[in-house]
């Protein structure tokens, strides 16, 4: 039984793995942290959030500052869609950022077929 | 010898009551965020009200009367807060719980009032100087006694039926103006309480339902718009009248029990469905920070950390590791004003078809540290609170989210964070027509909604805490005040949170002063260099925004020489620099109070809500759509969303961008590290060196703080925060520039 957790990630209950819900490549047990199965990149902001006004001119651009702020863009290893992108000033511990109790996932799903949302 | 102990003991206790210096915030009221327990007269009338149908229609009436006494107070009220629905009119029951609010205006106001109706009823019913009788009516500003920040000020009334105090009934506004260090009631330069202005605790201001002259003249005399005060007070005095006759009205009609069981029984089956509700989450943990780049006077990177724990029908919010409260600044949050905007995030946005009621939050364990920034001590300013609880908001908005996907029901659509800063100006000094005046513009409603599962947010639509707000009407603005909103409500060009679903966009805003020799302007954003908000499942956050200034120029005179040389976005003005002379600046957004020379452009952006999933995944068609009306570049279509397509004809070649996003793709898996890999080379000990950095790094017991003004970085256990000093920006100045010639000189020296 597979139950959807985030727009692209999904739990796969009978072996306990996370996917992808776009290529459903089976991740990493979902007792696990499913970043650690992904693709990390360090984006400078610049890069998506352009300076609208002339960097050359002005300290403040509408670009966040990289030596602040970076992007840490998560990716699939097997179809490249991203995931997460979490903000966060450099050297900053990653998030570990869903944490679901399997056991009572498992329990819930046993006692109610999927539905609602799923 | 036991009968004598007791006697002293008793003749100690009375002495030591009558003999308190000083009344100040009760943390048993202030840290208390569920319901009373029920009263034995709330017991009685449930078990005689057995006719639900009756009750259900009591509700509907007392609701009628609730959403009457706030569209009165909105029609009436002389602030611009009033009227562009920044106030809201609550009915509470006797122990003072909010039950019922108007549907309309701001929340978070009438959760936190509770808190001014339990003081009043636990010091000043039983007080002979001071009392509560029919005709009473009390009023309150001060945060630390229940409230936001001190430019809201309430007016409370009790409810009195055959003797017998059954209810009470408030309405509470934004009214702007309340004698702070600076103009408009939010200063950003405060530096203690006392910098903050009018600091009032709950207070008799009312008798026989008449404001009582010596009193108003007093607040009157504290500020600079003494008409304003007098008048909202009005205002909201008779908004609060007209919601007790509506209940008089119930009660002749359906008796008082039906009215006190409806009261109380809104708030147990609030509470009972909130549990429920929490119990169709799945069980486990989410986690999301968020980031405020500043104290308003210097660019500082505040941590906001959250920890969501769901179990059963438990919840706990842990926002354990949070930045350290600042001693001298003013975005510090007491823990009731942080708990109200959580209020907002659960009945605004999770469960917004539930009771508008404080019950909502009832059920929630929420976890704070002593002394940090979100749970402020009573010796530090506050009236920003709103930069550091926003960002509590927003990070729980986003761990919010990561439960409710898998949730077995869900009451709205996923949505990623809204955008949570107030971009607007605060303007003061003398009017056109000779009036002194301090208030803020009503674009502080433009924020834009954050991306839904399935949906574009919505451009500059709302409030965070005020879902039925108005931008008001800058016209009738321009009419009382002398400045002129000279580009208005224009949205921006490529001011976008990108996602599978984009954020909504905001707009931007230049001003100037026109007809005065005395007025200036303030704002108070942070998020220049951090954006404020995240967005959700692989979407972007919003940018960053600057304020931007144009001096040494008067428009007007450009207006009558050469009006076809003026430009009509930012980004043309500060890159194409139309006005020859002139001085062209950008700042970030906490810009105290300045005197503005006629003519002179002040400039901000009203910000976009979060973008929601992956850009690749985002329709063509959209994308063409946004491009089409001129709501993004051809930088950001070809650039951040690969959509290939005629320039001329806006056609979406569909293999082309196809192909494109493939190969975006797979540039993705060339550049993606695995994490292992990444943690090693990116997680570093502590923050950099010369990052300011205020919060838990790694541990959340160990808090950093410094980085700033060669100040190193101290650690402090959580559990023992000390607040912060920060020096004050000239000497920060004074410093660097001192610096400055001492290098220039030792350069001298050498030649």
């Amino acid at each position: 039984m597979r139950v959807n957790i985030t727009e692209y990630l999904s739990i796969e209950l009978d072996d306990e793995t996370w996917h992808c819900r776009h290529c459903d490549l089976a991740l990493s047990s979902a007792r696990s942290n499913y970043k650690e199965a992904l693709l990390v990149y360090d984006r400078d902001p610049r890069e998506i959030h352009r300076p609208i006004l002339d960097q050359d001119r002005y300290e403040f651009t509408y670009a966040p500052d990289p030596k602040w702020c970076r992007i840490i863009e998560y990716y699939c290893p097997g179809c490249g869609t991203q995931m997460e992108a979490e903000y966060l000033p450099p050297g900053h511990p990653l998030s570990h950022d869903i944490e679901l109790d399997i056991d009572a996932l498992k329990a819930r799903f046993a006692a109610q077929p999927i539905g609602g949302n799923q | 010898m036991t009968d004598v102990h007791t006697h002293e003991q008793e003749l100690l206790k009375e002495f030591l009551a009558g003999a308190t210096l000083f009344l100040g915030p009760d943390p048993e009221i202030m840290l208390d965020h569920d319901i009373a327990p029920i009263s034995e007269r709330e017991r009685g009338a449930l078990d005689r009200v057995t006719d639900t149908h009756m009750a259900g229609v009591v509700r509907s009436r007392v609701e009628a009367g609730v959403n009457e006494a706030f569209a009165m107070s909105s029609q009436t009220g002389a602030c611009p807060g009033a009227r562009w629905g920044d106030s809201v009119c609550g009915l509470f029951t006797a122990n003072g719980d909010l039950a019922i609010s108007s549907n309309g205006g701001i929340l978070i106001f009438s959760v936190l009032t509770q808190h001014a109706v339990k003081f009043i009823a636990k010091y000043w019913i039983d007080d002979p100087s001071v009392g509560v009788r029919p005709g009473d009516g009390f009023a309150h500003n001060d945060a630390r006694y229940g409230n936001i920040h001190n430019t809201d000020s309430s007016v409370i009334l009790p409810i009195f039926h055959d003797g017998e105090l059954i209810a009470w009934v408030g309405c509470i506004t934004h009214v702007g103006e309340n004698g702070a260090i600076e103009p408009g009631g939010m200063p950003t330069i405060a530096e203690t309480p006392f910098d903050e202005g009018l600091k009032m605790p709950p207070i008799k201001l009312v008798e026989n339902y008449e404001l009582k002259r010596d009193l108003i003249t007093f607040l009157q005399n504290s500020t600079r718009d003494p008409k304003l005060i007098y008048e909202d007070m009005k205002s909201k005095l008779y908004a609060c009248i007209r919601l007790k006759e509506r209940l008089e009205e119930t009660i002749t009609q359906y008796g008082v029990d039906p009215v006190i069981a409806v009261l109380r029984g809104t708030l147990d089956d609030t509470k009972e469905e909130v549990k429920r509700r929490i119990s169709e989450w799945p069980d486990g943990t989410t986690r999301s920070v968020a980031f405020s780049d500043g104290t308003l006077r210097e660019n500082l990177l505040l941590k906001i950390n959250l920890e969501m724990r769901k179990n059963g029908d438990q919840l706990v919010l842990d926002f354990r590791g949070s930045s350290p409260e600042f001693q001298n600044r003013s975005i510090n949050t007491q823990a009731a004003s942080m708990k109200g905007m959580l209020a907002q995030l659960f009945l605004g946005y999770i469960w917004p078809d539930l009771p508008r009621n404080q019950a909502v939050l009832a059920p929630i364990e929420i976890v704070l540290d002593s002394r940090s920034v979100l749970n402020a001590a009573d010796e530090v300013p506050n009236a920003q609170s709103m930069m550091t609880f926003f960002f509590g908001y927003s990070a729980g908005q986003v761990a919010v989210a990561k439960f409710l996907y898998s949730a077995t029901n869900r009451y709205t659509k996923i949505l990623a964070p809204w955008y949570n800063m107030i971009q607007t100006f605060i303007y003061g000094g003398m009017t056109q027509h000779g009036e002194p005046a301090a208030n803020l513009c009503a674009d502080l409603n433009g924020m834009s909604g954050g991306a839904r599962d399935g949906l574009d947010g919505e451009n500059a639509i709302a409030l965070a805490s005020c879902a039925m707000s108005d931008l008001g009407e800058q016209e009738l603005s321009e009419e009382e005040n002398a400045f002129v909103q000279i580009i208005s409500k224009k949205i921006m060009r490529d001011n976008q949170a990108f996602g599978k679903y984009r954020g909504g966009q905001g707009y931007q805003m230049a001003l100037a002063a026109y007809e005065s020799t005395t007025w200036g302007f303030a704002s108070f954003c942070v998020g220049s260099k951090f954006p404020t908000i995240s967005g959700l499942f692989g979407g972007y956050a919003c940018p960053a925004y600057p304020l931007a200034k144009v001096q040494g120029v008067d428009v007007f005179d450009t207006f009558k020489h050469d009006p076809g040389s003026f430009k009509w976005t930012i980004e043309e003005i500060m890159n194409e620099r139309p006005f020859e002379g002139a001085v062209y600046s950008t700042h970030h957004m906490g810009f105290p109070f300045e005197l503005a020379k006629n003519g002179e452009l002040y400039m901000c952006t009203q910000g976009a809500g979060g973008g929601y999933g992956d850009v690749l995944e985002r329709d063509p068609a959209a994308v063409m759509k946004d491009l089409e009306q001129e709501l993004i570049s051809d930088w950001t279509a070809q650039e951040i969303y690969h959509v290939v397509y005629d320039p001329s004809s806006f056609v979406v070649d569909p293999e082309a961008t196809a192909q494109a996003r493939e190969a975006e793709r797979d540039r993705r898996k060339q550049r993606g590290v695995p994490y292992a890999d990444f943690v090693r080379e990116w997680v570093t000990e502590g923050p950099p060196a010369d990052l300011p950095f205020y919060g838990s790094w790694g541990d959340r017991e160990v808090i950093y703080a410094g980085g700033y003004a060669g100040q190193p970085h101290v650690r402090m256990r959580s559990d023992a925060i000390q607040d912060v000093v920060v020096p004050h920006p000239r000497e920060v100045r004074i410093a660097s520039l001192e610096a400055t010639v001492a290098e220039l000189q030792a350069k001298l020296r050498e030649q």
